[in-house]
């Protein structure tokens, strides 16, 4: 199920505004990759381009291809809404459905997605999502009460259940753990490690050493002044970049001297 | 600003100022600054070191205890007026109540054959109140639906800019007076309704409601449309209000699961703001029931009849318009009385609306 | 847990899984269908059909149209999607439709009367049915004007206002300043609101049943519309006024306190000013919503023919009555039409007023916009 991402001379746009510069990278499948980055670097701006959410703000758009198993998501024969039932997403902050219960927010975008969708088929569904986002145990006496009662590791792992249940090819995380205490952080991040054996997974992340924990590359992007767009600056594996980066602004942010 | 015209409402509850609290109120001491909250000592340290040099005009300049005690008097004597003024709405919404009721008291206890239609006030009352509802009714249902599909068009499809031109045509809607709507209604849209009425009285005529065409158009049913023109701004900004504050993250979770448009709108804003609709609407029946003008000069009165697009039924209101002019003695405590029945129905409408509106602000405020 | 985790069945192998993927769509044909539906609707006008007729038609036609042919090109989930959209856009024309019909109404039946400087400068004292029947048959100038109503609604609106700012600010200052919670400013903010639900005509009512009281059974002046009135619109004033006062930063008014500046200092000399333009933008509209009541007035003013300056003394006439009396109750019922063209004009003259203060309302909101420093 998890596919291989190509992105080749990405740009991206907010109107006139040019927020970041050609991009190109390759994402591997069954494998996290960390973003990481300054303010304003664009790192999340290239996340959500990756399953064309910055398109809800009117006037964005991309030049150049991002390939997800060797089909361009900007194709015209592709849909955006079909892309991001694709390429699952996790947010900041958790936002499960408040007006929906544990179970329904699980099934929500199998019930978007699907014509049909048995009972058996949901229990299992449900199930398998909840194991799969570590949170079975803790919630499965309360399938029916609402998300919102979870604590906030909780829904956020939830957030993460209801991704996999409609199996994306891919899952984005944006800065998943930045709202959460470590105790919570750490079991998203063992989660992280889990769900890496079966999806792609892309995380963009403030804390460097959660990326040094979690990931198995790591993209280092910035951007030169205020104003100017963001580009990538290195692309290695993990290890390189926390170690013997190529770059010395990487190694000048790793090390803390800004940013 | 849009929002105001239309009754001043938002459902939004506001961040209250920590500033506002507590200590304030309690006019311990004569200088305020040194009792705000828990950097009181600070702040007293301020006042001291900050006392001299105090601006903003020449007449504060005075002796430490001449200032003193003028600030405490000015103190003292504007929040009292604030204080006062506040009460005062009390007072005024209790005014609105004893007055009509001192001024209706003779229908209660006069004889039936002196109240109009000799049967006793509730007889007299009973078929106004009918025509009410059912006027108002009428425009709410016709009002809602498209109230909501502009208010979603406005928060969710709409280009920026023509969100605010369309903002700016339902301010409109909403300040034209309402005699204005009722002119209309008599020369425009009366003779436009004149083909459907006798339509419907051809294909539907076994029903009650459409039993025999009016020829002029001016019915029940003409001045419920021109009511639903007129309760549309109410119930279009309370609804966008509402649609506007769906969380953001809510939304794009929907979409990132893989959502149309229209499906996000489903799975994330109606629910959040279905309360908050229901509010709007019923704060648009209340706007319908207390309508007057436009209904007075549509509607030819006559008694009640389930008719409504012929000639005849009338709403309280609009009784009282029609009649108040000449009324005198026990006709005017009459009128007085039915609209003591309006002001009644339209203040529970309201606030069992504001209170639906009210409570989905605090139940948004905590995500 | 990893192992269960991989252990998951492929939607594709769970029986009673049905996906419904989204095809790839343009909203070309979307604009191809509207444009469409425009020109049918301009078509079917030409060949005769009733204007209201060709429009709700053809964009009937044009719902049910986008939705088969997205159905039938990408699917079921995007053809709601599009019809859905196609529905919003029809709600929106429907705002529009009336809001335009109406304009133009009273443009074309007021207009030219309006901008007489005879209509605007003469009362109706002495104006009968007769003159209306010349003005008909021997195309005599049309007499009578409403300059007793533009002065009785700038004198009664005025005191309005007079009574009702005031109020409405401090009331807003107690509720923002002095008690922003606990009971007795809960229950305020919800009566004020409750309050903006009163029908006009039970505040005329209320007006008149006061003046009986205080002053005898029947009485009826200037100043009891003006009490009415502002039943109307002290609400509007403390909502507006409330949610400006809460914009102004909490940093000014520490500061202000921080140098010992008296509190009722601070709110009139920093507050106030700060949210100045917000304030006078709420009252501005406030005032556009009660210019144009005509049943309040009806009720607690009563109506005059001849000039009225006095609020204190007897009835007094206003534009929207003015309206009101001459449209329902033409001066001579067999000649009509001299006296709906002086309600037209009227009405005319009212929605201009409405217009223009909204529109400064939005200027003065626009252009006096935050001041930091008063």
């Amino acid at each position: 199920m998890a596919k291989r991402i190509d992105v080749k001379d990405l740009n991206i746009y907010y109107g006139d505004f040019h927020a970041v510069k050609d991009v190109t990278m390759t994402i591997e499948p069954r494998s996290v990759t960390a973003f990481i980055g300054p303010s304003g670097c664009g790192k999340s701006t290239v996340l959500r381009t990756l399953n064309r959410m910055h398109e809800i703000i009117p006037g964005a758009y991309v030049k150049g291809t991002v390939e997800m198993g060797g089909k361009d998501l900007y194709s015209k024969d592709t849909d955006p809404v079909d892309v991001r039932r694709r390429v699952g997403m996790v947010f900041q902050r958790p936002n499960p459905f408040p007006t929906m219960s544990i179970r329904e927010n699980v099934l929500a975008g199998l019930r978007l997605n699907s014509k049909r969708l048995s009972k058996s088929a949901a229990d299992e569904l449900v199930e398998s999502s909840l194991r799969g986002a570590n949170l079975w145990q803790e919630v499965k006496d309360r399938l029916d009460r609402p998300g919102s009662g979870l604590s906030g590791g909780q829904q956020q792992r939830l957030c993460i259940a209801r991704a996999i249940a409609v199996q994306p090819e891919v899952i984005l995380m944006d800065e998943p753990c930045s709202a959460l205490d470590p105790i919570s952080t750490l079991a998203i991040e063992d989660l992280i490690n889990e769900l890496k054996e079966e999806y792609t997974v892309v995380i963009v992340t403030h804390n460097m050493q959660q990326a040094a924990r979690v990931s198995d590359r790591t993209a280092f992007f910035n951007l030169e002044a205020t104003g100017l767009p963001g580009e990538l600056v290195e692309m290695n594996d993990t290890r390189i970049i926390f170690s013997n980066p190529h770059k010395t602004a990487t190694e000048d942010y790793i090390s803390g001297r800004f940013g | 600003m849009a929002a105001d015209s239309l009754g001043g409402h938002r459902g939004r509850p506001y961040p209250s100022p920590s500033i506002t609290e507590g200590p304030m109120s309690t006019d311990s001491t004569s200088a305020d600054a040194v009792t705000l909250g828990s950097e009181g000592p600070l702040r007293g340290a301020t006042t001291q070191a900050g006392g001299p040099a105090e601006p903003p005009s020449g007449e504060s300049r005075a002796t430490v205890s001449g200032g003193r005690a003028r600030r405490r008097l000015g103190d003292t004597i504007f929040k009292g007026l604030s204080i006062s003024s506040a009460l005062l709405i009390l007072v005024i919404l209790a005014g609105v109540a004893i007055f009509l009721i001192n001024r209706a008291w003779p229908v209660f206890g006069a004889a039936p054959e002196e109240i109009s239609g000799g049967q006793g006030f509730f007889s007299y009352v009973w078929p106004l109140v009918v025509g009410t509802v059912i006027a108002s009714v009428i425009a709410m249902v016709l009002a809602a639906p498209v109230a909501v599909g502009i208010a979603l068009f406005i928060s969710h499809y709409s280009p920026k800019r023509l969100s605010a031109a369309l903002g700016f045509v339902i301010d409109l809607l909403a300040a034209v007076p309402s005699v204005i709507y009722g002119m209309w209604g008599w020369t425009v849209l009366a003779p436009l309704m004149v083909p459907s009425f006798v339509w419907l009285s051809e294909n539907l005529g076994f029903l009650p409601f459409f039993e025999t065409a009016s020829r002029t158009g001016r019915t029940l049913l003409t001045a419920s449309i021109v009511l639903a023109v007129m309760i549309l701004p109410i119930i279009t900004s309370v609804s966008r209000e509402v649609f506007l504050q769906t969380p953001r993250l809510q939304e794009e979770a929907a979409l990132a699961l893989g959502a149309t448009k229209w499906e996000m709108i489903r799975t994330v804003v109606w629910p959040f703001g279905k309360p908050g609709v229901i509010g709007g609407t019923m704060l648009g029946l209340g706007r319908a029931l207390g309508e007057t003008m436009a209904v007075a000069i549509i509607l030819s009165v006559g008694g009640f009849s389930w008719n409504i697009i012929n000639a005849g039924n009338s709403t309280i209101p609009s009784e009282i318009a029609l009649n108040f002019p000449e009324a005198s003695g026990i006709r005017l405590a009459e009128l007085v009385a039915a609209g003591l029945v309006l002001f009644v129905i339209t203040f529970v409408v309201n606030v069992v609306a504001r209170y639906i509106v009210n409570r989905r602000a605090e139940f948004s405020g905590a995500n | 847990m990893s192992t269960q985790a991989l252990r998951r069945r492929r939607l594709d192998d769970i029986e009673g899984v049905e996906l419904n993927p989204v095809r790839a769509s343009s909203n070309r044909a979307f604009q191809v269908l509207a444009a469409l539906a425009v020109i049918a609707a301009a078509v079917l006008r030409l060949a005769g059909v009733n204007l209201a007729l060709a429009a709700v038609g053809s964009y009937l036609a044009f719902v049910v149209l986008v939705h088969l042919v997205y159905r039938v090109r990408n699917g079921g989930r995007v053809a709601a999607d599009k019809t859905a959209k196609a529905v919003l856009y029809g709600t929106f024309i429907v705002a529009i439709v009336p809001l335009v019909s109406l304009l133009g109404t009273v443009i074309a039946s007021g207009g030219a009367t309006a901008v007489n400087p005879d209509y605007l400068l003469t009362s109706m004292r002495g104006v009968t049915g007769v003159h209306d029947r010349a003005t008909v048959e021997e195309g005599a100038p049309l007499i009578g004007g409403a300059y007793h109503a533009i002065i009785g609604t700038l004198i009664i609106t005025g005191l309005a206002a007079l009574i009702s700012v005031p109020i409405g600010l401090f009331t807003a200052v107690f509720l923002v300043e002095y008690r922003s919670k606990g009971r007795l400013a809960t229950a305020i903010r919800f009566l004020v609101d409750v309050m903006t639900g009163i029908p006009s005509i039970v505040a005329g009512l209320f007006a008149f049943a006061l003046w009986a009281v205080l002053f005898g059974v029947g009485t009826k002046n200037g100043f009891s519309g003006a009490v009415a009135l502002s039943v109307l619109m002290i609400p509007t004033v403390v909502r507006s006024a409330e949610e400006m006062l809460r914009i102004v930063p909490n940093e000014l008014r520490e500061a202000a306190l921080a140098l010992g500046v008296p509190k009722w200092r601070t709110i009139v000399r920093v507050v106030l000013p700060t949210a100045a333009s917000g304030l006078a933008a709420g009252v501005t509209l406030a005032i556009a919503r009660v210019v144009g009541e005509t049943a309040p007035l009806l009720v607690a003013v009563g109506v005059t023919q001849g000039i009225n300056v006095n609020p204190g003394d007897g009835p007094m006439n206003t534009l929207a009555v003015y309206a009101y009396n001459l449209f329902k109750y033409p001066r001579n019922p067999g000649y009509p039409d001299p006296s709906l063209d002086r309600a037209w004009a009227a009405a005319f003259l009212l929605i201009l007023v409405v217009v223009l203060l909204n529109l400064s309302a939005r200027l003065i909101a626009r252009f006096f916009a935050p001041k930091t420093t008063g």
